[in-house]
C-alpha cells in the first residue's frame, strides 16, 4: 500500500489515537492484511510505539499479519449455525481445501475463517464465500459451494 | 435542510410531515435486514422499483426497511395500508405484485403465510401468530420507517421525547422518571439503569462520558444490529436524553466492525441529526450542547465488558480490570462514564414519551417493560420477538416460534450466550424475567434464545461455549486464561469417549474456582453452560463416560455409521457422494460402509432418502 494512501486513511480519521482500529480495519479491507511496512508507517505517523500496534493486530480477531487469499471462506459458528451443524461443514471445508481454520491454501486461493456469529441465524448454517451467503449448508454441498469441482471418490 | 432552532419549529415541521402522507398512501415495505438481504431482498425491491416506474397509474412508495423480525420466511414484503404480508418474495413476482395486488386489489394466494398448524392461509401481517403474540414497542416502528430518513422517524413521532426532556424536565426529573418505570439494563447484567445514570452524574469529574455499547457479540444473539440497522434514531435519541440527565456533552458509540450496515446507517443518523440541530451546539434553543463519535471494534468478545470496551475506545488492547474502580466513576480517560447497550438506549424515549406509569404496567415485579429475543436454533419461526417480560418459555418457544421443526422433539432451550446456561424441558413454564432466569442456573444475557432438539447433545454444547471462550478469552487473568482452557481439555475428553468417573466433579470444582476469581464477568460467567448442564443434562454425560454413548449422535468419536442391508435399495447415491470412498457395493445391492475408511462426515446420512443410513 502507497504511504499516501495509508496517509489518506490516517488523516481521515483526524490522526486520532483513539481511532486505530478504524485505521486498522479500513487498512485490512484493502489489503487483506497488515503489512509491517505499513504498520510502521502508521506507528510514525501516530506516534505509538510500534510494539502497541502489533499488539493491537494480534489482539483482535478482524487483523491479520499474513497476506490472505483470493477468495475468503467463511464459516459461521454461532451457536444458533452449530446446533444446525455447522462444525460438520467446516471440517468437510478443511479437508477439502487441505487447510485449517485460520490458514490459507498454498495456491493462495482460499482464505478460510470462523466467525462467531453474522446474525443471520435463520440460514444456519451458514458459510460466507466473498460476502455472498450460502445458507442452509451440509457437508455434501461444500464442493458447490466452493465453487470447485467435486473431488471423485476413490473407488 | 436548515436547522430546527426551537421545540416550536420541530413540531411545525412534524405536522407538516403528517400531512403530506394521505391514508391512502400505498406503501410497500420490503425488509432490509440481514437475514432477507442475504435471501435476496435488495433484488426484490430493485424489481419493485422497476415495476412501479412501468405504472404510471399507481402511486406508490417503496421503503427498504430495517428488519422486520421474521427472518424465517424472507424476503419479507409488507403492503400497507392494508398490511398485507407476502413472504419469501423472489424478483420475478415484483410485476405480478403491483398489477395484482396493488392496482386490482387482488391477493397473490401463493405468496402467502401458511400457518403450519392450522394449514390456513393468512393474509395480513398482524393476524399471524408470530406477530399476533409479540408486544413491538422498540422493534415494531422497523417496519414503516426507512431507517436512512430522519422524516420518517419525526414523522412517527421521533425526537418528541427529547423535545419534552429538554423543555419541561430538569435532570433529575429524567433519572427518576426512568427509575420509575424500573429500566433495567438489557446488555446482559440488567443493572437499574437510572442507579447507574445517577451514579455517574453525581461523581467527581468533568467531562462526563456517554456510551452506546453495540458491541454484540453473544452468538446468536443480533436484535442490536436489528435496531441499529432498522431504527437507528431511537437510540440516539435515547442517547442524547441520556447525556442530558447525567450532564455529559461528549457521547461515543462502540460498534462492531461485523455490523457494517449498522455503523452505516448509524453514521447516517449522525450526520442528519447534526444538520436538524438533534445534535451540536444549543440543541433544540435549549442550551444544551451533545455531539457523538464513532469508535469501531475490531472483533473481540472481550470489548463488550464495559472497562474493555473502554479501554479500547482510548486505543488501547480491550482488556478488562478489576471492578472495584467502576466505570461509572472512573471511565474513559478516567473520567465518569455511562455505558448501556443498544436496546436500553431504544427504551428511553419511550419511556419520557409515554411515562414511567404507562411503562412499568408491562412485565413483572422486578424486570419491566419488553426485551427483544433472537429465537434461533432448531425452531420453525426463526426471528426476532419482542414481548413482555414474564411470558413463559413455552409461550416464546411454541406459540410464537412454532415448535420444533422435522417433528423432533425440544430439549433445551440456551439464554444468555456464552454466559448463560440451558434450560430443560421441565422448565418451558418459567417465566421469562431477569431474576428467574438466574434462579434457574442461566442469565438474560442479551437476548439470545437458542432452541435445541433431540439431536443436540449437551455436553458438545457445553464444549462448544467453552472452546468460544477460550478463543475469546483476553488472557489478562489467570483463572480465566488456564481454566477454561483445562476445563475444555476435559470436556474435549469426555466427548472423544477418553472420559473419566470422577471428570464431572472435577468440572464443578473448576467451576467453582473461576466465577470466584475470574477478574471480569466474562470469566466470571463462562463456567454456566458447562454447570447448568450438568446440573439438568448429568444423564448426558454419563452415557458419554460410563457407555462411550453420544445418545444424540452427535460426538464424531463415539457415533459410527452403517448401512441396513433391508433398506439400502443400492441406488448408489451414498457411494458417489461418499467424499473418502469408504462405501461399496454394487448396483441395486445393499451397500456397506468401511469403518476403517470412514471419517464420519455424515454426508451419506444426509443424501439417503430412505433411511437406510443408520447413526448410533
Amino acid at each position: 500500500m502507497k504511504k499516501a494512501a495509508v496517509d489518506k486513511i490516517i488523516d481521515s480519521y483526524g490522526a486520532d489515537r483513539s481511532q486505530i482500529i478504524a485505521i486498522l480495519n479500513e487498512v485490512q479491507d484493502e489489503e487483506r492484511y497488515l503489512p509491517e511496512e505499513t504498520l510502521k508507517h502508521i506507528a510514525e505517523r501516530l506516534k505509538l510505539p510500534l510494539a502497541q500496534l502489533y499488539s493491537i493486530s494480534t489482539f483482535y480477531r478482524a487483523f491479520s499479519l499474513v497476506p490472505k487469499g483470493k477468495h475468503q471462506c467463511t464459516v459461521c459458528m454461532g451457536t444458533a449455525c452449530h446446533v444446525r451443524g455447522s462444525d460438520r461443514v467446516l471440517s468437510e471445508i478443511e479437508r477439502v481445501l487441505k487447510v485449517k481454520s485460520g490458514e490459507t491454501t498454498k495456491d493462495r486461493e482460499f482464505s478460510l475463517d470462523t466467525v462467531n456469529c453474522v446474525g443471520a441465524c435463520a440460514l444456519g448454517p451458514l458459510v460466507i464465500v466473498d460476502k455472498e451467503y450460502h445458507g442452509g449448508a451440509s457437508p455434501n454441498q461444500v464442493p458447490t459451494i466452493l465453487g470447485k469441482s467435486k473431488p471423485t471418490a476413490k473407488k | 435542510m436548515k436547522k430546527l432552532n426551537n421545540f416550536q419549529e420541530l413540531e411545525q415541521y412534524r405536522q407538516q410531515l403528517k400531512k403530506q402522507v394521505a391514508a391512502d398512501q400505498v406503501v410497500i415495505s420490503v425488509c432490509g435486514g440481514s437475514g432477507c438481504l442475504a435471501f435476496g431482498g435488495e433484488k426484490v425491491a430493485a424489481a419493485l422499483e422497476k415495476e412501479i416506474k412501468k405504472a404510471a397509474s399507481v402511486k406508490v412508495q417503496l421503503k427498504l426497511t430495517g428488519c422486520h423480525g421474521f427472518c424465517e420466511k424472507g424476503p419479507l414484503v409488507v403492503i400497507r395500508p392494508q398490511g398485507i404480508l407476502y413472504t419469501k418474495v423472489k424478483p420475478e413476482d415484483a410485476a405480478e405484485i403491483i398489477s395484482e395486488t396493488v392496482v386490482n386489489q387482488r391477493i397473490i394466494d401463493r405468496l402467502l403465510y401458511k400457518d403450519p398448524v392450522s394449514k390456513q392461509k393468512i393474509t395480513k401481517e398482524d393476524e399471524i401468530p408470530f406477530y399476533k403474540n409479540q408486544k413491538r414497542i422498540i422493534f415494531g416502528s422497523n417496519g414503516f420507517i426507512d431507517p436512512t430518513s430522519i422524516d420518517d422517524y419525526i414523522g412517527i413521532d421521533g425526537y418528541a421525547a427529547l423535545a419534552k426532556a429538554l423543555k419541561g424536565m430538569k435532570p433529575e426529573q429524567v433519572i427518576s422518571e426512568v427509575e420509575k418505570a424500573g429500566l433495567r439494563g438489557r446488555g446482559g447484567g440488567g443493572f437499574p439503569t437510572a442507579l447507574k445514570w445517577k451514579t455517574c452524574r453525581n461523581a467527581p469529574g468533568e467531562p462526563k462520558y456517554v456510551i452506546i455499547n453495540a458491541d454484540e457479540g453473544d452468538p446468536g444473539a443480533y436484535m442490536d444490529r436489528s435496531v441499529l440497522e432498522g431504527n437507528p434514531h431511537s437510540v440516539l435519541e435515547g442517547l442524547i436524553i441520556g447525556a442530558y440527565a447525567i450532564g455529559s456533552s461528549h457521547g461515543f458509540i462502540y460498534i462492531r466492525h461485523e455490523y457494517p450496515l449498522a455503523l452505516k446507517n448509524f453514521q447516517t443518523a449522525l450526520a442528519k441529526a447534526r444538520e436538524y440541530g438533534f445534535l451540536g451546539k444549543n440543541i433544540l434553543g435549549s442550551g444544551f450542547d451533545f455531539d457523538v463519535q464513532v469508535n469501531q471494534g475490531g472483533g473481540a468478545f472481550v470489548c463488550g465488558e464495559s472497562s474493555a470496551l473502554m479501554a479500547s475506545i482510548e486505543g488501547k488492547l480491550g482488556e478488562p480490570r478489576a471492578k472495584y474502580v467502576h466505570t461509572v466513576e472512573r471511565g474513559i480517560w478516567d473520567k465518569p462514564s455511562n455505558l448501556n447497550n443498544v436496546e436500553t438506549w431504544a427504551n428511553v424515549p419511550i419511556i419520557i414519551n409515554k411515562g414511567a406509569d404507562w411503562y412499568a404496567r408491562i412485565g413483572t415485579d422486578r424486570s419491566k417493560g419488553t426485551k427483544i429475543f433472537s429465537l434461533v436454533g432448531k425452531i420453525n419461526n426463526t426471528g426476532l420477538v419482542e414481548v413482555p417480560m414474564g411470558v413463559t418459555l413455552k409461550h416464546i418457544v411454541f406459540d410464537i416460534g412454532g415448535g420444533i421443526p422435522n417433528k423432533k422433539k425440544f430439549k433445551a432451550v440456551q439464554t444468555g450466550g456464552p454466559s448463560g446456561g440451558c434450560l430443560p424441558e421441565s422448565l418451558l413454564d418459567l417465566q421469562v424475567d431477569f431474576d428467574r432466569l438466574t434462579d434457574a442456573g442461566s442469565m438474560m444475557g442479551s437476548g439470545g434464545m437458542i432452541v435445541m432438539d433431540e439431536d443436540t447433545c449437551m455436553v458438545d454444547v457445553a464444549r462448544y461455549f467453552l472452546n468460544f471462550l477460550k478463543d475469546e478469552s483476553c488472557g489478562k487473568c489467570t483463572p480465566c486464561r488456564e481454566g477454561i482452557r483445562q476445563m475444555l481439555a476435559i470436556l474435549n475428553r469426555i466427548t472423544e469417549g477418553k472420559g473419566l468417573e470422577g471428570d464431572v466433579e472435577q468440572l464443578q470444582e473448576m467451576s467453582g474456582g473461576i466465577m470466584d476469581a475470574a477478574l471480569c464477568a466474562l470469566g466470571g460467567t463462562s463456567p454456566n453452560p458447562v454447570m447448568s448442564t450438568i446440573k439438568y443434562f448429568r444423564n448426558e454425560y454419563d452415557a458419554h463416560i460410563r457407555d462411550h454413548k453420544c445418545p444424540a449422535g452427535v460426538c464424531k468419536a463415539l457415533v459410527t455409521y452403517s448401512i441396513d442391508p433391508q433398506k439400502c435399495i443400492g441406488c448408489g447415491v451414498c457411494l458417489k457422494n461418499c467424499s473418502s470412498g469408504a462405501i461399496k457395493g454394487a448396483k441395486k445391492k445393499p451397500h456397506k460402509i468401511d469403518p476403517k475408511k470412514c471419517i464420519k462426515c455424515g454426508i451419506c446420512y444426509e443424501v439417503c432418502k430412505f433411511g437406510s443410513v443408520k447413526r448410533s
